[in-house]
C-alpha cells in the first residue's frame, strides 16, 4: 500500500504521561513522527494531539485504533491532506548581509508571504506560516544562500468535518 | 469494616475517617473485594507493609520469592477465579521484576492491580536510592498506569485502577505511590468507580450486524468456530455451548479458550495454530464461513497471513475495537461482550448438523491420531511421552483438575492432550510465552480454586527460572502437585534447531541439578519416575495427596512435538511429522 501524509487528532484527557503512551504506540511499529503538537481544545480540560505520520492508510488506521483504546483517549481520528485545514510555522535565521548583499533574498521574503520578525545586525529572523510544502520551498530557496538555524513548528489542523467530541461527552454524562 | 468505625472520624466531614495513605490502600483493596495479595516488601513500600500486619486477619498477603513470582500468581489466581489478582513490590528493582507479569497480563488480557512504592516526591527525577521510572517503563505493557504522590488521590485513583482492570478486555493496571502519599493522612471515603468518559470498556452490539452474521452462519455449508479466551472473560461458556450446539457447527480454540467448552464435547474439534490439531488448522482453508469468538487472531494461530482462510467469509466477535481488521479482514465485525453477543444472535440461528461437513473432521482426527496421538499417548518406544503423562493425569483427576502449563513442548503437549470438563481450568502464558510462569502461577491457581486439584506442568527449562517459589509453597503448605516434564533439554528451541538449525544445538542442553532433593530440601515430598511401569502409581500417589507434592518424570530427550505449521508456513500446511 502507497504512504502517504495522515494527520491525526487525539482529544484526551490532560493527564501526564499521555504523551510517552501515545508516542510507545508509533515506536512499537517504528514509525516516525514527522510533526507533534499538544494543545488545548475547543473542550475545557480537553487536551487535543496533532501528529503527523508518513505511512500507509492501513498502518494509520491500527494506529488509530490502538491510540483510541487507551483509556484517557478520548476520540481519535486520522485525516488526509484535503481533509483538513492546516498550518505549520517555520523560523529562519540568517546572515543579516545576505539582506544586503543578495537582491533574491528580498524577493523570497516577498514572493513567500514571509515576515521579517527581527533584524540586528549579525542575523535577521523569518517567520513563514503555512503548508507543507510551501515552508519546504523557501527553505529550498534560501539554502543555497546559507541558513544558520531552522526550526518548523508542529502541525495545526482543523477538520472540514464535524468532530463530535462534545457529543460524546455528554452522552457520557446521560448515560452516567 | 469494623476497623473503619472504630477511626476518629475526621473534623471537616464525619462520614470520612482520617487515615494514612497507606491504611487508606488497605481499605481501598478491602472495599474491592480483596482478600488475597502477593509481593514482596522493601524500603519505598514500607508503610503500606506496616498496614498489611495490623489487618493480616482481613487481608492475606503471600510473600513469595521474586516479585515477578508475585505477578505469576496473582495472574493465577485471577485467570482461576475471575477476580482481580494483586501484587505488591517496593520501587526500583522491585518494580521492575514485576515488568514481565505486566506483559504477560496485557498480552493475555488478566487483570491485574500491581501496587509499587516510589521514593518520596521530593526526590522525584533525582536518581534517589531505588528510584526508577516505572510509569515510564510500565506503559507499554499495562492498560492503564498512574503515580500517586499526594495521599488524597489515593481512593480515586485505586476505585479507578481496579474498574479499568476488570472491564472491559480485561489487563493489568500498575499504581505506583510515593512514600510521602503512605505516610500523609487523608479524609478517607471510598466509592467504587463505574465509569471513565474517555473509557468505553463495552461497545454496544449493532443489530444489523448480527442480522448480517446470522445469514452468512444460516447459509453456510462449511462453517467453522474458532473460540478464544474472550468466551472465559466474557462468561459466555454455556451460550457458547448452546450455539454450537443449535448450529451443529465444529468448534476449535486458541490456547488460551481451552476448556470454555468441555474437551469431550463432540463438537470441540481441537485446538488451531502451530502445535494444533490436524484437522481445524488444514480445514480453515476449507471453511466458507469462519465465526472468531473472542480471539485475536495471533501469528501462532493464522501462521501466514497472506494464505489464512481467503476462501471464507470471516465473523469476528470482539470486545476490543483495535482488533477488529488488525491481522485478518474480517466480512462482519460484531463488536461487544462474547456473552451479550451470543445471546443476541441465538434467536437468529437456524439448528443444524452439518455432518458431512463434520465428517471431514473426524477423518483428519484419524489421520493425526495414526501419526501422532497414537505414538504420544501409547508409545512401543521404551521412553516416556510428555503425552502419556498427560494422558495418566487425566485419569487419576477424572479431568476434574486446573492445569498450569509453562512454556515449550510440556505446554503444548499438555494443552493438545489435557481434558477439561469445566472453564477456567487451563492457565498457561499464551501470548507473551513467559517460560517461568507456571509455578508461580500455580500457587496462585490453587489459592483462587483451594477446592480444586492443581497441577503445574512444567519443563526442566522454566521450572527453574522461578523455582525459589518452591519456598512460597512450603510456607503456605500450598497443596499444588507440580510435574517436571525433564527431557534435559530446552526441547521447543532444540525441536526448532533439529527441524531448521540443521540439529546444531547451541545452548539447549540442560546439565540439571537433582530435582527431587531440591524439592526435598524445600520439604516438599517428591518422587522421580525413569521408567513407564512406575508411572500410573507415582501419578496417583501425587493426586492422591493432600500436601504439595513434586513429580520428576524423566521422558525422551529428543521428542518433538507434532503437528506443526513451521514459522511462516500456511495452516493447511501443517506438518504431521
Amino acid at each position: 500500500m502507497e504512504k502517504k501524509w495522515f494527520t491525526i487528532s487525539v482529544y484526551s484527557e490532560n493527564n501526564v504521561g499521555l504523551l510517552n503512551r501515545i508516542s510507545g504506540i508509533f515506536l512499537k511499529r517504528h514509525i516516525n513522527i514527522e510533526g507533534l503538537n499538544v494543545s488545548k481544545s475547543e473542550i475545557e480540560h480537553v487536551s487535543k494531539f496533532t501528529i503527523v505520520v508518513n505511512t500507509t492508510e492501513d498502518w494509520t488506521r491500527k494506529i488509530v485504533a490502538q491510540i483510541e483504546k487507551q483509556i484517557e483517549v478520548i476520540k481519535a481520528f486520522y485525516h488526509t491532506d484535503d481533509e483538513i485545514i492546516y498550518q505549520e510555522s517555520a523560523l529562519f535565521k540568517i546572515d543579516s548581509h545576505l539582506l544586503f548583499d543578495e537582491r533574491q533574498i528580498q524577493n523570497i521574503i516577498k514572493e513567500s508571504n514571509s515576515q521579517i520578525v527581527t533584524v540586528s545586525r549579525e542575523f535577521f529572523v523569518l517567520a513563514k506560516t503555512g503548508r507543507r510544502h510551501e515552508i519546504d520551498e523557501m527553505h529550498d530557496e534560501l539554502e543555497p544562500y546559507g541558513i544558520m538555524q531552522f526550526v518548523r513548528s508542529g502541525r495545526i489542523a482543523v477538520t472540514k468535518a464535524t468532530m463530535p467530541i462534545s457529543a460524546l461527552l455528554n452522552q457520557y454524562e446521560n448515560e452516567k | 469494616m469494623d476497623t473503619i468505625t472504630k477511626k476518629k472520624a475526621s473534623e471537616k466531614n464525619p462520614k470520612t475517617m482520617r487515615v494514612s495513605g497507606a491504611e487508606a490502600i488497605i481499605h481501598c483493596l478491602l472495599a474491592e473485594g480483596v482478600d488475597l495479595i502477593y509481593g514482596y516488601p522493601g524500603g519505598a513500600i514500607m508503610p503500606v507493609y506496616d498496614e498489611l500486619y495490623k489487618f493480616q486477619d482481613k487481608l492475606t498477603h503471600i510473600l513469595t520469592r521474586h516479585e515477578q513470582g508475585a505477578t505469576h500468581a496473582a495472574q493465577g489466581y485471577a485467570r482461576v477465579s475471575g477476580k482481580v489478582g494483586v501484587a505488591m513490590a517496593t520501587s526500583g528493582p522491585g518494580a521492575t521484576n514485576l515488568v514481565t507479569g505486566l506483559a504477560d497480563a496485557q498480552i493475555d488480557s488478566t487483570p491485574m492491580v500491581c501496587i509499587t512504592g516510589q521514593v518520596p516526591r521530593h526526590l522525584l527525577g533525582s536518581d534517589a536510592f531505588q528510584e526508577t521510572d516505572i510509569i515510564g517503563i510500565s506503559t507499554p505493557v499495562t492498560k492503564w498506569n498512574y503515580q500517586i504522590t499526594r495521599a488524597e488521590e489515593i481512593p480515586g485513583i485505586m476505585a479507578k485502577a481496579f474498574f479499568i482492570a476488570r472491564s472491559g478486555r480485561p489487563g493489568p493496571v500498575l499504581i505506583d505511590i510515593t512514600k510521602n502519599a503512605q505516610f500523609d493522612e487523608l479524609d478517607f471515603q471510598y466509592e467504587a468507580c463505574t465509569g471513565v468518559r474517555s473509557y468505553k470498556p463495552t461497545p454496544k452490539v449493532k443489530e444489523a450486524n448480527l442480522e448480517l452474521a446470522a445469514e452468512l452462519i444460516n447459509t453456510a455449508k462449511k462453517p467453522f468456530i474458532v473460540f478464544g479466551q474472550g468466551v472465559i472473560l466474557g462468561e459466555a461458556e454455556n451460550e457458547l455451548k448452546e450455539f454450537v450446539e443449535k448450529s451443529g457447527i465444529p468448534a476449535a480454540w486458541t490456547i488460551l479458550g481451552l476448556s470454555a467448552l468441555n474437551t469431550d464435547h463432540p463438537l470441540n474439534v481441537g485446538m488451531v495454530g502451530m502445535h494444533g490439531n490436524y484437522g481445524p488448522n488444514v480445514l480453515t482453508n476449507e471453511c466458507d464461513v469462519l465465526i472468531a469468538i473472542g480471539m485475536r487472531f495471533d501469528d501462532r494461530v493464522t501462521g501466514n497471513l497472506e494464505t489464512y482462510a481467503k476462501q471464507a467469509k470471516i465473523i469476528h466477535m470482539e470486545i476490543d475495537p483495535a482488533e477488529i481488521n488488525k491481522n485478518v479482514k474480517v466480512d462482519v465485525a460484531l463488536l461487544g461482550n462474547a456473552k451479550e453477543t451470543l445471546e443476541l444472535l441465538l434467536p437468529r440461528i437456524k439448528k443444524n448438523s452439518h455432518e458431512s461437513w463434520r465428517n471431514e473432521f473426524s477423518l483428519r482426527y484419524e489421520e493425526e491420531f495414526k501419526a501422532v496421538i497414537e505414538k504420544d499417548l501409547h508409545p512401543k518406544k521404551e521412553g516416556l511421552t510428555m503425552g502419556e503423562v498427560v494422558e495418566e493425569i487425566n485419569k487419576a483427576s477424572k479431568n476434574k483438575a486446573v492445569i498450569v502449563t509453562d512454556v515449550g513442548q510440556h505446554q503444548m503437549v499438555a494443552c493438545r492432550y489435557a481434558k477439561f470438563n469445566q472453564s477456567k481450568s487451563n492457565i498457561t502464558s499464551g501470548g507473551l510465552g513467559t517460560m517461568g510462569f507456571a509455578l508461580p502461577a500455580a500457587i496462585g491457581a490453587k489459592m483462587g480454586a483451594e477446592d480444586r486439584e492443581v497441577v503445574a506442568i512444567i519443563g526442566d527449562g522454566g521450572y527453574q527460572m522461578t523455582i525459589q517459589e518452591l519456598a512460597t509453597i512450603y510456607q503456605n503448605k500450598t497443596a499444588v502437585k507440580i510435574v517436571v516434564l525433564n527431557n534435559d533439554h530446552l526441547g521447543m528451541v532444540r525441536q526448532w534447531q533439529e527441524l531448521f538449525f540443521e540439529r546444531r544445538y547451541a545452548s539447549t542442553v540442560m546439565t540439571n541439578p537433582d530435582f527431587v532433593k531440591i524439592a526435598e530440601g524445600y520439604h516438599i515430598k517428591a518422587q522421580r519416575v525413569t521408567e513407564r511401569k512406575n508411572l500410573k502409581a507415582a501419578v496417583q500417589e501425587m493426586m492422591s495427596s493432600n500436601e504439595p507434592y513434586f513429580l520428576e518424570v524423566k521422558v525422551e530427550k529428543e521428542d518433538n512435538v507434532f503437528p506443526m505449521i513451521p514459522s511462516g508456513a500456511s495452516v493447511s500446511d501443517i506438518r504431521l511429522k
